[in-house]
């Protein structure tokens, strides 16, 4: 019988986690924003089939970095969660708050149980009735889960994102205000210019399914 | 009953993994039932009459608004006609309670798939998938609870509305110019047999299918024509290229009175 050596559980997790931010830091970068009417999401992305931001419920989109099955599994797991708990009981109890934290809890457990943790950063939106309502929350390769009001970033760039946001975001931005800012955010945390972007927003005049996928013409047309 | 309903995401789906309805199933939170046999049912609620029709560039489908429970009505205002996404819709006649859980079903499963895929179903995938669900009743439909429903749509693809009619095995029939379930189907295929015309307008067509309606109603006593006293309109939604349109009272009503007036 062979003995496993031992490594302390300090040494496990340090471990653990610098190899999933290593993974995380090669990824491109997604940030949310709060604007007068919904919230913006938006990803660098030159891909147009592969999607980084999607609809997971009524009122709630789901944007994913890192590693793309793994993110990918997740969001897939995330919608069947929001439609059974949608089917089984009311579209209306169905929350970003209880997503989020199924999130947290998965990505916990994975990273605690499984030898190689996800290489993801997740983040949750939900807009509301009331626009203090809205929600932005995200969710980290460990299950860590923070609660963000006007803008999140998530990604390699995160922490050079939201501190340029934190100077260009201001209360009541219209969507091609909101986008601009993200956008020089982008340019001004990457250094170079960003190539391809993925759009979306959150904004209940789209109906009872309130996520639509926009392109870029569409903003600097309108 | 339910494994994993709030904790931890349900990672695994069964294989393809698009489908909600096996997702329910996996889960074991399906909510078919048998009853045993030599049991028989009280009687439930029945919805009636529906009908679907194809008109130049799209489809419209309505149906009567009433529920009976054997010779009794159970329901005037029973909702039978349903949007099922943003081009198709579909229509219940049989069990109401069973019925509008299939519908239910069918919506999720469309939007589900949707999300998952990040495509929407064709369809003619849309009208196979409610064919799989009218098979799964066939226990119940053989205790005596029917469903048969009546799916319509507009297909992208060839540019034209398409109306599915079923029956209780789940067999699926693509019809060419209209089609009804329900037990005034009958008067009310008849009556459109002779004022149905190719390559109608979207206003003909929902005139013909309300005037149908109201030449089911006054035959058959389970089909609901239009009560006028306590503002009971038809269902009515009409599909084209740019979606889905549920027609408003206001648009009803005109051709309700229309209809009273020139059936016999």
């Amino acid at each position: 019988m062979t003995i496993p050596f031992y490594v302390a559980p300090e040494q496990l997790v340090r471990d653990k986690a610098e190899f999933a931010r290593k993974g995380i830091a090669r990824g491109r970068s997604i940030v949310a924003v709060d604007y007068a009417d919904g919230i913006l999401l938006l990803a660098e992305n030159p891909s147009t089939a592969l999607h980084k931001v999607s609809e997971m419920y009524d009122r709630i989109a789901f944007a994913g970095v890192g590693r793309y099955n793994e993110y990918e599994t997740l969001r897939k797991a995330g919608i069947r969660q929001a439609d059974l708990m949608g089917y089984l009981y009311s579209r209306e109890d169905v929350t970003a708050m209880g997503l989020a934290t199924a999130f947290s809890q998965t990505l916990g457990l994975i990273f605690i149980r499984d030898p190689k943790p996800y290489e993801v950063e997740i983040l949750i939106a939900e807009i509301s009735e009331d626009p203090s309502e809205r929600r932005l929350f995200r969710i980290s390769y460990d299950g860590t889960l923070y609660d963000e009001r006007r803008y999140v970033a998530i990604g390699g760039k995160a922490e050079q994102l939201t501190e340029a946001l934190g100077q260009a975001w201001h209360e009541g931005m219209s969507l091609e205000e909101a986008f601009e800012a993200c956008a020089g955010a982008f340019r001004s945390a990457e250094g170079r210019e960003p190539e391809g972007w993925e759009l979306a927003v959150l904004d209940s005049s789209n109906g009872r399914r309130a996520f639509r996928r926009l392109n870029e013409k569409d903003l600097t047309a309108g | 009953m339910i494994e994993k309903p709030l904790g931890p995401l349900p990672m695994d789906a069964p294989v393809p993994g698009s489908s909600f309805t096996d997702l329910l199933d996996s889960l074991g939170v399906a909510s078919a039932v048998t009853i045993p046999a030599g049991m028989s049912m009280p009687p439930v609620p029945e919805g009636t009459t529906v009908l679907a029709l194809r008109y130049q560039g799209g489809v419209v489908i309505a149906g009567d608004r009433r529920a009976t429970e054997g010779h009794m009505v159970a329901h005037r205002r029973i909702r039978k006609v349903f949007p099922a996404d943003q081009f198709s819709a579909v229509a219940i006649a049989g069990t109401a309670g069973l019925a509008m859980d299939m519908v239910k079903l069918f919506q999720v499963e469309l939007e589900h798939y949707e999300k998952i895929e990040g495509i929407r179903l064709s369809l003619e995938g849309k009208a196979s998938f409610l064919a799989r669900l009218v098979r799964g009743q066939l226990p119940m439909a053989l205790q005596g609870l029917i469903v048969v429903p009546l799916f319509a749509g507009y297909d992208d693809k060839e540019d034209k509305g398409k109306v599915y009619t079923f029956d209780v095995v789940g067999g699926r029939y693509e019809e060419t110019e209209f089609g009804s379930t329900g037990s005034g189907a009958s008067l009310a295929k008849a009556f459109l047999r002779t004022s149905y015309e190719e390559g109608m307008s979207p206003e003909g067509a929902m005139a013909i299918g309300i005037q149908a309606l109201v030449s089911a109603s006054s035959e058959d006593t389970a089909t609901g024509g239009p009560d006028l006293k306590r503002g009971i309109l038809p269902t009515l939604i009409r599909i084209d290229s740019a979606g889905l349109v549920e027609v408003p009272d206001e648009t009803i009503l005109p051709l309700a009175e229309q209809a009273l007036e020139s059936v016999r």
